[in-house]
């Protein structure tokens, strides 16, 4: 492996890092809020990428605008899924596993339908230039994703650091029973726990759609990895999470330039399974009674 | 005049299906009698789950022991020549410590991140499968797998001894765990499920439980995949993947996990769906999905808890007094 391969094979794990940062973030929320997430996630997604194929590939919306409507698209597909699913589930964390479980069939089904099957819908790159560093060229388009995962999650640490509903969700997620009590509505921190999920897979997938082939078959392509940072970074650690995103990210882009795609997938579990072996709990996960 | 309990009802309604199931493949078109072996297939991977979901461990990898079993018997056969009656079994084995294996790397995990840790595993050895050329064939999967042989004068590599070999094995399974689940073993798996802590103060043990419902669970699930790989002659590793586990789910959900009737309803009433809405192959998914969704959100127990709650009421309204033999 040369010095310029290499230098570009880091800044595409960077990229990748980021976009599982910005996935398994919102899943990793849910999950410490309710004790339970969403199996679709990786649908919500592929529901952002749709939404900027077909607002700025489609319908000549600037790229921005139409990123912006991919988060508030996944913003509400999170609050329609809390509502609909994870609120009367409550406490059942086998029900609402396996009724996510069956909302991927659904999601699935409802993009293909609507957007045709089997077509890869390719997004035109809205920048053209590249990044040129030390002799190696990195896509403008592709390292995008960076900037926007450090701020959105160093601005998701700091909501839930100083501000008053950010700590709100820290309680409940550390005892919902005593959040209740002091007046905590434990259904808003529910949605907006989720509306969060959903918002920043929607800004992933609006960001990432340029980059991978939008086919209704993404949403379930993305969401192992996805849920693998999650349980290697421990459940409901927003930082924890962060971590395991740059190791899965960069073990699956090197494996992947080096050998292939399903050994990355294969590694990326062996590292799973030997981090839950070591600790149960997830690198920084706390263990739950 | 007493009228008679559920219980007679029961087993007049499984008389009724066995002597179904036997004439069946002397009338029906050879499609439907490939199907029903399916639907046995499906029969004893939903009640092999079931005993796994009694101890609450509702695992994502039980179709990919399916898998382990399916190309162990099948590469037992093909390539070192084992007879296919002994290969099956073997299969079983196999999965049996797979599923073991799994289990035991995850015994400290609990609640979500277990389950997305064994879909996890099961996916690590899936695509092994497709990684590996040499053993496995990669993507496209083994083909030419033996049929079985002559035995006694039946020939069971034709359809309909096969149909009746798949048959029995199906009743025998069904029957072992149907005792099991009256066993001590069974009672201490729903001790588990239903308060940890109590059980483990009792006595019981609670890996050593977790890992005996995996093992036997696992065996089972072998076992189908044994069935389907000597049927179809060939296995691939798409047979394998998280959509079968999806429907395996679905039916079990559906059907109710409660009582041993529950896989039993679910896969009846769902598969036979399944077959008949072939014509909407490309939206399928999404009406079992929803199907799934609802039973979860409005019927808890499942088609076999509507069944009993349709049975009370039934009673209640004859004003008969029965002695419940559960």
């Amino acid at each position: 492996m040369n010095t310029q391969l290499l230098l570009q094979t880091t800044a595409n794990a960077g990229a990748v890092s980021a976009m599982y940062a910005l996935i398994a973030v919102g899943l990793t929320l849910a999950f410490g809020v309710m004790q339970m997430a969403n199996l679709a996630h990786g649908h919500f997604f592929m529901a952002g990428a749709y939404t900027v194929y077909a607002l700025y590939a489609l319908h000549d919306w600037p790229f921005w605008f139409a990123v912006a409507a991919a988060v508030g698209i996944g913003a509400v597909i999170g609050l329609a899924v809390e509502r609909g699913i994870f609120r009367p589930l409550r406490g059942d964390v086998v029900g609402g596993f396996i009724a996510t479980a069956g909302l991927m069939f659904v999601f699935e089904v409802f993009m293909g339908e609507v957007w045709g099957w089997g077509h890869m819908r390719q997004v035109p790159s809205p920048y053209m230039r590249a990044v040129k560093f030390f002799g190696a060229s990195v896509s403008f388009q592709r390292v995008l994703v960076i900037p926007f995962a450090i701020a959105c999650i160093g601005g998701l640490l700091i909501f839930m650091r100083w501000f008053r509903l950010g700590r709100a969700l820290r309680a409940v997620a550390q005892d919902p029973e005593a959040a209740s009590l002091q007046g905590i509505n434990i259904n808003r921190m529910t949605a907006l726990a989720m509306a969060i999920a959903g918002a920043l897979a929607g800004i992933a997938g609006g960001l990432m759609s340029t980059i991978y082939a939008v086919t209704p078959a993404l949403g379930g392509h993305i969401i192992l990895p996805a849920l693998i940072v999650v349980v290697v970074g421990g459940m409901g650690s927003v930082g924890g999470v962060t971590l395991a995103s740059i190791l899965l990210g960069f073990v699956m882009t090197f494996v992947t330039t080096l050998v292939d795609g399903v050994t990355a997938m294969m590694v990326s579990v062996a590292v799973m399974a030997l981090v839950l072996a070591i600790r149960p709990q997830g690198l920084m996960g706390h263990v739950v009674t | 005049m007493s009228l008679p309990n559920i219980r007679s009802y029961r087993i007049g309604a499984l008389a009724f299906a066995i002597i179904l199931l036997c004439i069946l493949p002397f009338f029906a078109r050879p499609y439907l009698v490939e199907v029903a072996m399916i639907y046995f297939i499906w029969m004893i991977l939903a009640q092999s789950y079931r005993l796994v979901v009694t101890i609450h461990d509702w695992q994502l990898y039980h179709v990919v022991l399916y898998g382990v079993g399916a190309y162990t018997s099948g590469m037992l056969a093909k390539n070192l020549g084992v007879p296919v009656f002994a290969a099956i079994p073997l299969g079983g084995a196999m999965a049996s410590l797979a599923g073991v294996a799994i289990t035991s790397v995850l015994l400290r995990t609990k609640g979500w991140g277990f389950y997305i840790a064994t879909y996890g595993l099961a996916e690590l050895i899936r695509l092994s499968w497709m990684k590996f050329r040499n053993p496995f064939g990669g993507s496209t999967g083994i083909i030419d797998i033996p049929y079985p042989p002559v035995v006694a004068g039946i020939d069971f590599s034709a359809r309909i001894p096969y149909y009746f070999f798949s048959l029995g094995v199906m009743l025998i399974i069904m029957y072992m765990l149907y005792r099991l689940e009256r066993s001590r073993i069974g009672d201490s798996f729903k001790a588990v499920s239903m308060d940890p802590l109590l059980a483990a103060s009792t006595g019981i043990s609670i890996p050593r439980q977790r890992l005996l419902a995996c093992a036997i669970g696992g065996f089972f699930a072998g076992i189908a995949g044994g069935l389907l790989v000597h049927r179809l002659g060939a296995v691939d590793p798409k047979l394998f993947n998280i959509t079968t586990m999806l429907y395996l789910l679905i039916w079990i959900v559906v059907g109710g996990t409660n009582s041993f009737w529950g896989p039993v309803l679910g896969v009846s009433v769902m598969y036979s769906l399944f077959e008949l809405s072939r014509p909407l192959i490309q939206i399928r998914p999404m009406f079992f999905g929803i199907a799934m969704i609802l039973v979860l959100l409005f019927m808890p127990g499942g088609l076999e808890g509507m069944v009993a709650k349709a049975a009370a009421w039934l009673r209640r309204l004859r004003g008969v007094q029965t002695a419940e033999a559960e």
